[in-house]
């Protein structure tokens, strides 16, 4: 072979290789066990950088009356359709409790009454799925700090782990999801940020079920995943790495970025 | 080749074959409208920090085009302002069913609506129509799998601003930004005349090759410093965090939506960018293009203007 023909099946094999190589990265890459690990090795980076702008305190913007979507897209569970929560529906939720366990001087067990009667905040917030679309609304609920506040969270608590009433898998096949309930995490930060509320009105009506009745967490800062509807727990853990899939919610085992705030 | 019938695979080139070839070469080199009797010398057109920045791009921004089509694909819908008029957006990619239960993709823009069955808003997947905005060979992951494209995009994002933030501090600092890249008032008033030039392939020769010529300088610019900081900015601007901690990102951008939307139109606008861009290193002198941006080397057909 001359030296150009052998430069040009080099060429040749070489475009041919890296087409290849490219088809086979759209396909198969995202399956190669050690991927997932290094995409996954910027979340850190992110967190920390975007804490570094945001701090503890900085506010998301609030609106007014006249931006409020009117209709305000119901996503994820829009009805848990247990037994149980079907019971608690019918009863206008007046069983319904808010257990505060974990990592507290004084666990607490809140029925919505009580947690209607403690100081109330009222935002008027932009909500950010991770789809990529957003609603304004107007939510009413009491500032998670404030309960928190009273169970008397110890040193070492970094997380807050909320427990849902929704399942999100049916293990029968009876078309019912019966099993595998939400649940979701935020750090101390964000639990205890001024925005972060259990809300359990919606623009001035109590929460519809499709939005969360009774009682759902709003964390602004955050992607709607991170805040989760159906609350009946907030337990406070040093480590997630135990419950559920071990990734800190729902959402976070089926891959989903921990850090919720892009 | 195993084509044993023929007892002299290479026959030697007659004077056609051989001015083909040479045509071809002189092509794949200088490019369209070249003179092959010009003399030739060597010169060193792209330095290294250009070369290692060039390259980082052309992976990054594919893959960071690709993943974003996966994101968009879990909404494929835009819109305009901080909230979603979910029954008026600006553009979306859905699907109906025809009468006979097939699937029909549609694009709408405004007002408009077309059938893109098997492009948009319904493709083919592993032989099966599915209901997606953009189809499996554009999107990273190929599957529909939201949490896996925003891994790549967010990991990618990081290299995409380091790059950029290291090229523009060495392109100011080494001069390139000064020499290569900033726009001059003339590029602006002999823009029609250098437009022409490109429509008619007449590329620069000689000396004129050795530098930028004004529609380059105009676009690397605009892609570099304009449209490079708008993506990243309108990017973060979809973040609730750092709208919190940056008021003003929503407030420039006319609210979370429009972000998303201009977002989109600059991720088109790289695509654009691209495309021409390929067909100019094509057009004029493949190899020595390609070359030039591999070794730094150029070759230029010297001895001044023809």
């Amino acid at each position: 072979m001359t030296d150009g023909a052998t430069r040009r099946s080099f060429v040749i094999r070489g475009v041919a290789g890296i087409s290849a190589l490219a088809l086979a990265g759209c396909t198969a890459v995202s399956q190669q066990p050690w991927i997932d690990p290094l995409l996954r090795s910027a979340e850190a980076l992110t967190k920390r950088v975007q804490r570094l702008f945001g701090g503890s305190s900085s506010l998301a913007q609030e609106f007014t009356k006249a931006d409020i979507a009117p209709m305000f897209r119901a996503n994820g569970t829009l009805d848990p359709g247990t037994a149980a929560y079907q019971k608690h529906a019918a009863a206008g939720f007046k069983d319904w409790r808010v257990t505060v366990s974990g990592l507290v001087d004084h666990p607490l067990s809140l029925s919505m009454d009580q947690i209607r009667a403690m100081p109330s905040r009222t935002q008027i917030t932009r909500h950010d799925c991770v789809e990529g679309w957003s609603c304004i609304g107007e939510w009413t609920g009491t500032p998670l700090k404030l309960i928190l506040a009273l169970a008397g969270p110890k040193e070492s608590a970094k997380y807050a782990v909320f427990r849902c009433a929704d399942p999100m898998t049916d293990s029968d096949g009876d078309g019912v999801n019966d099993t595998d309930f939400y649940y979701e995490s935020l750090d101390m930060v964000e639990a205890t940020h001024p925005q972060t509320i259990l809300a359990y009105q919606l623009n001035g009506q109590n929460l519809g079920i499709e939005h969360g009745a009774p009682v759902r967490v709003r964390a602004e800062r955050q992607l709607g995943y991170k805040q989760p509807k159906y609350v009946m727990s907030v337990e406070l853990v040093d480590s997630y790495d135990k419950i559920g899939g071990g990734k800190g919610g729902y959402w976070e085992d089926q891959g989903y970025n921990w850090w919720g705030g892009i | 080749m195993t084509i044993t019938t023929d007892p002299a695979p290479h026959p030697a080139p007659d004077g056609r074959a051989a001015a083909v070839w040479a045509a071809i070469k002189e092509f794949l080199t200088f490019g369209a409208n070249s003179d092959p009797n010009a003399p030739k010398s060597w010169f060193y057109r792209h330095r290294l920090p250009i070369r290692i920045a060039h390259w980082t791009n052309a992976v990054v921004i594919t893959v960071m085009l690709m993943s974003g089509l996966q994101i968009f694909n879990a909404h494929s819908a835009l819109y305009w302002g901080q909230g979603s008029d979910f029954a008026h957006p600006l553009l979306s990619m859905t699907a109906m069913q025809n009468p006979d239960g097939t699937l029909k993709g549609i694009t709408q823009i405004g007002s408009w609506h077309f059938d893109t069955t098997g492009v948009l808003g319904a493709s083919m997947v592993d032989g099966q129509m599915q209901v997606r905005g953009f189809p499996w060979w554009a999107t990273i992951p190929s599957p529909q799998w939201l949490a896996m494209g925003r891994l790549w995009h967010f990991f990618f994002a990081w290299l995409f601003v380091t790059n950029g933030i290291i090229f523009a501090l060495w392109a100011f600092a080494s001069g390139h930004f000064k020499r290569d890249l900033e726009p001059r008032p003339s590029d602006i008033t002999g823009l029609p005349r250098e437009i022409a030039h490109h429509a008619k392939l007449q590329f620069p020769r000689g000396e004129e090759a050795k530098k930028y010529n004004p529609l380059q300088r105009l676009t690397y610019f605009a892609v570099i410093f304009i449209l490079g900081p708008l993506v990243v900015l309108t990017g973060l601007t979809m973040s609730p965090t750092m709208d919190a901690a940056f008021h003003f990102l929503p407030w420039v951008f006319g609210g979370r939506q429009t972000a998303r939307t201009i977002h989109f139109i600059c991720a088109f606008s790289f695509l654009a960018f691209f495309i021409v861009h390929i067909v100019m290193v094509i057009l004029s002198g493949t190899w020595n293009n390609l070359r030039s941006m591999i070794t730094g080397s150029y070759e230029i057909e010297g001895g001044g203007k023809p």
